[in-house]
């Protein structure tokens, strides 16, 4: 059976890891080489690379850490930020990366999400969604990146979730950014709503704080992984324990 | 010398790197010319059949391939087209390995693509498998999957069951990504390698 997959996310600035608080006040955390390698080692089952500034200040990811990266890692990563073209996809997915995911780019210009998908095929093209809880909605924000150009968009969330889905989208994750940094547990409300129009998989993102959290995203929301940063960077979770922990609560988790 | 097939696929610079880690020289070209004289042959691919397939042919290499007496193992695209043809595109593909790949149904439960790590359930023995533990994980993402049959090695279940990895006299092939699937997939292509096929 398929294991649901836990996901350190890394976000890149400027060659290094950092981490801020509700898209805010970044710190450093350390070396991209040498975190991606140490997440490995204690079992990570992917890693997700955001070039937070990338889309905002409107540049493209360097590929030259994309394949630093590649050359090390016996597993799989995305690299997300800025690539708004096929031409910056095709450096990144040669470089060594297995993934590549967009998000205000594919807002800016749905058919690339299509462009990316036939080129290269679904499964190598996710969009991720940031999304905030509004008026009893949840509606998606765009160049979330830098919180002075962070802009709302038309979309409800569930709506372009299924229309990035149609487009040609292999895998969404879904960005909730009311708990991001909070570490009070995954919106699992809003993640099963999302679960329920999507047959591609779901990453949920935003909010794990403890082991439970991970162990309820699973279960109630039926999500196909959970990604997360600062419980990682921090040491306040350590993979091979919450791995163990999941397994305990009778969950497909490799090991 | 091993030599990988420059079939303009994604995940080639992944395949090198993984074979650079276990010390294997190889060389990417689509020379056909190299590709005969190889001790071993790899056939790597991301993307959907029909672009594969077009180019293949594109390369002067689709009878180049067919034509390899040497140890071949395609990985995942490169596996799908050691069949006989693909629902994607559609498409004819080598025609060295029977059957159809066809798309993976999704159902309640069970996403398409089926991306992450699986179990792989081995009936016979595997030298391909060998030293590598029952309960290991291998790394899978893809939409599209080969039937099993009497030239599957090992099946993996994803709401149905699939070819995980085929072989056929010379010609083998892996749905997941070996590159990508830890000390598994390592021990996999070191296998391939040192001649366990």
């Amino acid at each position: 059976m398929l294991a649901r997959r836990i996901i350190p996310c890394l976000d890149v600035r400027a060659g290094q890891v950092v981490k801020g608080t509700q898209f805010r006040d970044h710190e450093v955390v350390g070396d991209i080489i040498e975190l991606a390698q140490r997440y490995r080692d204690e079992g990570a089952d992917e890693l997700v690379f955001y070039d937070i500034t990338a889309s905002s200040d409107g540049r493209t990811v360097s590929t030259d850490w994309v394949t630093r990266v590649a050359r090390v890692l016996d597993i799989p990563f995305c690299v997300a930020g800025g690539i708004r073209s096929l031409e910056g996809a095709r450096q990144i997915l040669h470089g060594g990366a297995d993934k590549i995911s967009i998000n205000s780019p594919a807002l800016e210009s749905p058919a690339l999400i299509t462009e990316l998908a036939h080129e290269f095929g679904s499964q190598c093209v996710v969009v991720g969604i940031d999304s905030r809880q509004e008026t009893g909605d949840y509606f998606v924000k765009q160049y979330t990146g830098d919180p002075d150009k962070t802009q709302a968009t038309r979309w409800r969330t569930v709506d372009w979730a299924r229309e990035a889905q149609r487009l040609g989208a292999g895998e969404v994750v879904l960005n909730c950014m009311n708990q991001d940094g909070m570490r009070q547990g995954y919106d699992l409300a809003q993640l099963k709503l999302v679960r329920a129009v999507l047959t591609i998989p779901l990453v949920a993102s935003g909010g794990a704080g403890t082991p439970e959290h991970f162990r309820d995203v699973f279960r109630e929301a039926g999500v196909d992984g959970a990604l997360a940063a600062s419980v990682f960077h921090k040491g306040t979770i350590k993979i091979s324990h919450l791995k163990k922990q999941l397994i305990t609560d009778n969950l497909s988790i490799r090991p | 010398m091993l030599a990988i097939v420059d079939s303009g696929g994604a995940n080639i610079a992944s395949v090198r790197f993984a074979l650079d880690r276990l010390g294997i020289q190889s060389e990417l070209t689509a020379d056909p010319a190299i590709i005969r004289s190889a001790d071993r042959v790899i056939l790597p691919g991301v993307g959907a059949a029909n672009e594969g397939m077009r180019k293949l042919h594109e390369r002067g290499l689709v009878d180049c391939v067919r034509r390899l007496t040497q140890p071949v193992l395609g990985v995942c695209l490169g596996m799908q087209l050691l069949f006989e043809s693909s629902a994607e595109g559609p498409t004819e593909t080598l025609g060295l390995i029977p059957g159809r790949v066809d798309l993976l149904p999704c159902a309640p439960g069970v996403q398409v693509p089926h991306m992450g790590w699986n179990t792989i359930l081995s009936g016979k023995n595997a030298p391909l498998l060998e030293g590598i533990d029952a309960e290991a994980r291998f790394y899978f993402v893809h939409s599209y999957a080969g039937p099993v049959n009497a030239f599957t090695v090992a099946s993996c279940d994803h709401g149905t069951p699939f070819a995980a990895v085929v072989q056929r006299g010379n010609f083998c092939g892996v749905q997941f990504h070996p590159e990508r699937s830890g000390v598994a997939g390592a021990r996999l292509l070191k296998n391939f390698v040192e001649g366990r096929v």
